[in-house]
């Protein structure tokens, strides 16, 4: 936050309200003391003291007075400029129709300090509404502002969206990454803050991937891109969170549709106000004194800004965790969340696969080299960890078929590999033993004939059992959703304390389980879909909130998703329902406190209880304490039991 | 067609609720949404006429708040 400077625009209007303010001290103290109306007596004695306060009013409300009369011929009538001048205005009518009716003379102060007042209600909200722009804008800080491509043996320094696939890019120390790609000579540290939160350097050498966004920290590399401009992350993410608020709120939505009312309600009511009592009464001046009170209070702008700030606030303060949230309206949605739905591999756990047991294990290197060759095509973290495990290149010249839920056949001639599932065994009536761990079980046949087993298992994330305890002990309901079988799902879900689980379930069948979950669940409750974006798309767009875990580099994820972790860290989601709890605590308040007030001023004016001065400093001051109340929400959050990793912001 | 622009001196909240409302009531907008906060105006419209259409949108806007810019 410190990063914020006030503009030029700024610093002149604040260095206007100070020369006003202590103007309009100097003048209202002498006022006090010696009586400005009297020094010179007479019956035009108000002059005097209505030329000094008329002074500092045309200094510090020239600007009011020039929009309002430009809105006016625009045809804007019910604008707050004009509101508020009708209402200082008019307080001056009164107090020179009391000075002219030689009536004791008051009122120029309190119409001076209205629109002094309000200058600086209206400040303090430009002042803020800019410290959080800025605090958004470091997020932005992640856009590159050039490239520098090798072509023959100059390098050309070039906006990153003229470099072509394929081309070499040069990154100096110090340097952001312009495009995604992979190190084709060099090693350096990247720092990727600014993207995830993570402040951990990350290492890089040739044949690594890097990523648009990161800081390069130590030395020069090379990088053959991989990524047009348009597609890589970088510009993936700016897109994301430039639109971040085209998503509104329902409580933006009330807020904006209120203001619509308010203001015409409240104008009208000052009207009848200032006609209807002084028909009956005669008391004129009293009346339209009320009614004018009136005006003051018919600005809904502190409520309307407050509202979009907490909640800007809250999108902002989750960015600086690597938390990327699609739009305010996932920020109210997501503090409803009830229902927390995982995806197991890659979400719950690391999804690094690894071979634990072949049986037989005389075979070992036969049955290894057999799934390895039905395996090599595919992209699952099964398959990959069973082809690692082989070490070798598996042989090409198989065709491989998908046989959807059950595994894959490879064939060759008359050579058919199966390789898959219990139930692709039992489709073609091979006999077969399962072996004695808990874990996927790959099965091997060649020729119809069972030749043996894989067994495979994966590791949960160090953080899922202290996640899973956070959100149960939020009053969430968890629930796991696999594709693995029955023995494997229930210790998994046992392990890590999670409610429900789900096993045996083909991809298609994870969007039905999410709909019948989505069916049963109370209406005010969320469900909410955590998975690592591969694979899962269908559920995240039908789930209320999509959640993808380590969206750098799954563009399909982030496109899909309602709220983004950058960081593979499930620790973002209880620390996510914090900010959204805090963040919906507080626009709560701020609407309740707001309208509270603005009620009781209104209501103290029309029974003239209260003054002008007592509606002006109300105004402004519950504007101020509602802003203020709103940047609480970008305080320090703690994720998980570690200490928290703020980056950039404050 | 769906296009996000910047703003540049959105300065009141109120203003951008006023600008969506009339943006809103142009013949050809399907959807519009102003962000106070983060000064962006993002407007899907008719294809066929969006040129016309955001000529339109920078009168109205003018009109509500004539401090306020669009960048196109």
């Amino acid at each position: 936050m410190k990063g914020y400077t006030m503009g030029r625009r700024e610093r002149k209007n604040l260095t206007r309200i100070l020369v006003a303010l202590v103007l309009f001290a100097v003048i209202f103290i002498v006022d006090k003391v010696v009586v400005l109306g009297e020094v010179f007596g007479g019956p035009y004695g108000w002059l005097f003291p209505f030329a000094l306060y008329l002074a500092v009013y045309l200094l510090i409300g020239y600007d009011v007075l020039w929009r309002a009369a430009r809105n006016i011929v625009r045809g804007q009538v019910l604008d707050e400029n004009f509101l508020m001048c009708v209402a200082t205005l008019g307080a001056f009518a009164l107090a020179i129709f009391r000075g002219v009716t030689g009536q004791e003379i008051e009122g120029f102060d309190e119409a001076c300090a209205v629109l002094l007042f309000y200058q600086v209600g209206e400040f303090f909200q430009s002042y803020a509404t800019g410290r959080s722009r800025s605090s958004i804008s470091a997020l932005m800080d992640i856009r590159p502002d050039s490239a520098n491509v090798k072509r023959g043996e100059r390098v050309e320094t070039v906006d990153p969206s003229e470099v072509q696939v394929g081309e070499i890019i040069v990154v100096n120390p110090g340097e952001k990454v312009p495009l995604d790609g992979c190190v084709v000579s060099g090693a350096s540290s990247l720092d990727t803050k600014a993207l995830t939160g993570e402040s951990l350097p990350r290492e890089v050498a040739a044949g690594g991937e890097v990523i648009s966004g990161c800081v390069n920290l130590v030395s020069q590399l090379e990088v053959r891109v991989e990524k047009p401009f348009y597609d890589s992350t970088v510009s993936k993410i700016l897109d994301l969170v430039e639109n971040a608020a085209e998503q509104k709120s329902h409580a933006e939505n009330f807020i904006t549709k209120f203001a619509r009312y308010y203001t015409p309600a409240v104008v009208l009511i000052a009207a009848a106000l200032a006609v209807i009592p002084s028909l009956i009464t005669g008391a004129w001046s009293e009346w339209v004194y009320r009614a004018l009170s009136f005006l003051v209070v018919s600005c809904p702008c502190a409520l309307v800004i407050s509202i979009p700030l907490s909640f800007f606030a809250g999108i902002g303060a989750a960015s600086r965790y690597g938390i990327l949230i699609k739009g305010s309206n996932y920020l109210e949605k997501f503090n409803s969340a009830g229902i927390f739905v995982f995806d197991k591999t890659g979400t719950l756990t690391r999804g690094n696969f690894a071979v634990t047991q072949v049986t037989p294990a005389k075979d070992r290197e036969e049955i290894l080299r057999l799934a390895a060759i039905a395996e090599s095509d595919s992209s699952h973290p099964i398959a990959a960890s069973i082809v690692a495990c082989y070490g070798k290149t598996p042989e090409k010249g198989y065709s491989l078929t998908n046989i959807a839920g059950e595994g894959v056949m490879a064939q060759r001639g008359e050579d058919v590999i199966l390789c898959g599932n219990e139930k692709l065994m039992q489709s073609r009536n091979i006999p077969f033993t399962a072996p004695s761990g808990v874990g996927t079980v790959v099965y091997v046949a060649r020729g119809g004939r069972f030749v043996g087993s894989v067994l495979v298992s994966d590791q949960p994330k160090e953080e899922s059992r202290e996640v899973i305890s956070a959100l149960n002990g939020m009053g969430c309901k968890t629930v796991m959703l696999t594709g693995d079988n029955e023995a494997i799902a229930s210790q998994v879900a046992k392990d890590l304390g999670v409610g429900e689980y789900k096993a045996s379930l083909l991809p298609q069948n994870k969007v039905e389980e999410v709909e019948k979950l989505l069916a049963e669940k109370p209406a005010r409750q969320a469900l909410c879909f955590v998975g690592d974006g591969i694979n899962d798309a269908p559920v995240l767009m039908r789930a209320d909130i999509g959640i993808a875990m380590g969206g750098i580099g799954s563009d399909a994820a982030i496109e899909a998703s309602d709220i983004v972790l950058m960081q593979d860290d499930l620790r973002g989601l209880p620390l996510a329902k914090r900010i959204a709890g805090k963040t919906m605590k507080i626009v709560l308040e701020n609407i309740l406190f707001s309208l509270a007030v603005k009620a009781i001023i209104l209501i103290l004016s029309a029974l003239g209880i209260t003054n002008m001065w007592f509606a002006v400093f109300g105004d402004v001051g519950v504007a101020v304490l509602a802003i203020l109340n709103a940047m609480r929400v970008n305080g320090k959050y703690l994720l998980g039991k570690k200490k928290p990793a703020p980056t950039a912001g404050k | 067609m769906k296009k996000v622009f910047k703003m540049q001196d959105l300065d009141c909240a109120n203003c951008a609720a006023k600008m969506e409302r009339a943006i809103g009531k142009i013949d050809g907008v399907k959807s519009v949404s102003v962000s106070f906060m983060t000064q962006r105006l993002s407007v899907e419209a008719e294809e066929s006429r969006f040129d016309e259409i955001v000529r339109e949108i920078v009168k109205v806007c003018s009109r509500v708040e004539p401090d306020c810019r669009i960048l196109i």
